[in-house]
């Protein structure tokens, strides 16, 4: 029987098997970043273990950083604490870090695939359940706890047993409008936030063999927000031309051998799986949530459902929103354009394209937070600054910002936000905050109307 | 790590579903650089309003529950990786958490720090919930070696499932560190003739 491309790179990755129970996989790149690695630094030390391979780690500082005046001292002292603490575990064990200012650094999500650190057929690992994004390229990438970090540290290797698999496959042509981001919160509302839990996630068909690599990695990053513990896309000429020539990616020959063992990975046709999905795009419309998770979406034209159970009930009393009632004409005074979803220089283009000639509405605070350092200078490179600029939206420095509002970028109490970002957890961009995912063409649109559109109207 | 074999406890109901790590301990928390104190924030804007004054409807604050296991709905533990959140559970005093179902990085960080988590039927977690509120007094028993929950004096008892290898590591305190540690000829032999 064939295999998936799930099974081929787990299978290559298998140091052994402990009879009836988990197996030794191995680990090619281990992404850590300044809030769940202190500890796993700690334990080692406390236990007189070293660090295993740490030219297989990468660092970089993201989540807890601020998003203007970079240059100078981090006002916050444990803020400044934790990061002196990255600083000093990388440089005592001899491991490249990023760090803030850095020209590389930036959302670990985004800045490992911008070097060339993720490439297909690897195990990738990081201490953020968003490391699912890495997927994109045909590697198997997926979040860890600090304990795992530690464990990673100390053996390269992690002790797990084999995910189920999962394929989720839509085909057809998407609708004007509809972004990646729409396509994945269209899964989630369809398959709801734990249809995932126990498996790796395939995406197959023609709308993911047609995406950009920052697409996919849109994609594959929600795959987490259905339970999924990975997603992952075959890799194929979109990913080899994204990856050719970056800092960490082989060159020469030793590329040509790289690209003709990743033309072995994709899922053989024979091959099955434990749960299978199939969507049509023409189905897809521009996405939006209503609740307090991801699955809680529905197109921008739909109304929000009714249901009795008691959660649902007590998510929309949080949202302040009514069963049944539609979102068309909420007014909104906050939008978040960045995450490891959708800060990528595609979503800036995607968000300039709408906003050129426009400006934002008087009621909103419209913040750009792009992804990582390179990400900022394209931004200014391309001329998209200008257009922000022009059109009153605020471009920041890199990081998480209020995707997780760590750091100062958070929303008020009772404000909506319709963010990019990926949870729409109680509380997540700031206490008593209310999030409103959506595509960054969606955010754009919003920022501009001051209000909630139903943007497939206006763009036929 | 700490070993479990076996808990006799009352148990605080939380019948809240898709209970995430970001309602467990939120994220303007996970500063610290230790993994300590947690505990004080568990479910901190539940148990506490805007103000700081306490939510005298959430659980936790309701003074006729206590006991050292989380009784919870299903999906717990969805959303982010942070570990914090089981640091918070059992800085907290939770030694087990009962649901019908949990996210997979949140079980795996339970176990790796003592917390067991019980998987149950939605049924039998529909009428623990019940026991406890309709008696707040209700004691539950886990018995880690038979893999077995049940409810004294009322007959309400079932079997969970636990990875075999977890079991043993739950029951005497070992964690993966000493278990990877020790395969490291392994490793370098492996990491001699990758394939790919």
């Amino acid at each position: 029987m064939g295999k998936t491309l799930f099974d081929k790179v787990w299978d290559s990755h298998v140091v052994s098997t402990i009879e009836n129970g988990p197996q030794i996989l191995y680990i090619d790149k281990h992404l850590i970043h300044e809030v769940t690695s202190p500890q796993a630094f700690n334990e080692l030390e406390d236990r007189g273990i070293p660090i295993f391979r740490p030219n297989q780690i990468v660092a970089t500082a993201d989540h807890n950083t601020p998003t203007m005046h970079q240059d100078q001292p981090i006002r916050d002292a444990l803020s400044r604490k934790q990061l002196e603490q990255l600083s000093e575990n990388c440089e005592k064990n001899n491991i490249t870090l990023y760090q803030l200012g850095h020209k590389y650094n930036g959302i670990v999500h985004v800045m490992a695939p911008e070097l060339g650190v993720t490439q297909p057929g690897l195990t990738m690992v990081c201490g953020d359940s968003h490391t699912s994004t890495h997927g994109a390229f045909g590697a198997i990438a997926f979040g860890i706890g600090t304990s795992q970090v530690a464990q990673v540290f100390a053996s390269q290797c992690l002790l797990l047993t084999k995910p189920k698999s999962l394929r989720v496959t839509v085909n057809g042509k998407l609708k004007k409008g509809v972004l990646p981001k729409d396509v994945i919160l269209y899964i989630i509302s369809k398959l709801g936030t734990n249809s995932g839990t126990g498996y790796f996630c395939e995406y197959a068909g023609n709308v993911f063999e047609e995406m950009s690599m920052e697409g996919r990695m849109t994609v594959c990053n929600m795959s987490i927000e259905m339970g999924a513990r990975g997603g992952m896309i075959a890799p194929d000429d979109t990913t080899f031309e994204y990856v050719k020539g970056r800092q960490f990616a082989p060159k020469g020959e030793a590329f040509d051998k790289k690209v003709a063992y990743w033309k072995t990975l994709p899922t053989d046709s024979d091959a099955t799986f434990d749960k299978e999905y199939s969507f049509d795009a023409e189905d897809i419309e521009p996405m939006i949530t209503y609740g307090t998770n991801p699955g809680m979406g529905i197109k921008i034209s739909e109304t929000i459902p009714v249901d009795e159970n008691p959660s649902f009930k007590k998510s929309l009393a949080y949202m302040d929103f009514e069963a049944g009632e539609s979102l068309i004409n909420k007014p909104i005074n906050f939008v978040f354009i960045g995450s490891c979803t959708n800060s990528r220089i595609e979503d800036f283009r995607v968000a300039a394209n709408y906003i050129k000639g426009k400006r934002k509405a008087d009621n909103v605070t419209a913040w750009l937070v792009p992804g990582s350092k390179q990400v900022e200078s394209q931004i200014i490179e391309e001329g998209l600054k200008s257009i922000f600029d022009d059109a009153g939206f605020e471009l920041r420095q890199p990081g998480c910002s209020a995707c997780l509002a760590m750091n100062d970028d958070k929303i008020p109490q009772g404000e909506y936000c319709v963010s990019t970002s990926n949870r729409n957890f109680e509380g997540r961009q700031g206490q008593g905050s209310r999030t409103i995912l959506a595509s960054p063409l969606v955010a754009a649109a919003t920022a501009v109307e001051g209000k909630i559109i139903d943007i497939s109207k206006q763009l036929n | 790590m700490e070993k479990f074999t076996t808990l006799q406890s009352k148990g605080i109901p939380l019948n809240i579903e898709n209970v995430d790590t970001d309602q467990i301990i939120p994220a303007r928390f996970l500063k610290a650089t230790d993994r300590k104190g947690f505990g004080d924030n568990v479910f901190r804007d539940w148990r506490y309003q805007k103000d700081g004054t306490v939510n005298t409807d959430f659980v936790l604050n309701d003074s006729r529950y206590s006991g050292s296991i989380l009784v919870a709905g299903d999906n717990f533990g969805c959303g982010s990786s942070r570990e914090h959140a089981a640091w918070a559970i059992t800085g907290y005093g939770f030694k087990v958490v009962v649901s019908s179902f949990f996210a997979d990085i949140f079980k795996g960080n339970a176990l790796n720090n003592g917390l067991l988590p019980v998987q149950v039927s939605a049924d039998f977690l529909s009428d623990l919930m019940q026991a406890i509120v309709s008696n707040p007094e209700t004691e539950l028993v886990v018995d880690l070696e038979n893999q077995n929950i049940s409810v004294k004096g009322l007959g309400l008892s079932e079997n969970f499932d636990i990875d075999p290898y977890k079991k043993t590591c739950m029951i005497n305190g070992y964690d993966d560190i000493d278990y990877l540690i020790n395969n490291k000829v392994q490793i370098e032999a492996f990491e001699a003739q990758k394939i790919y």
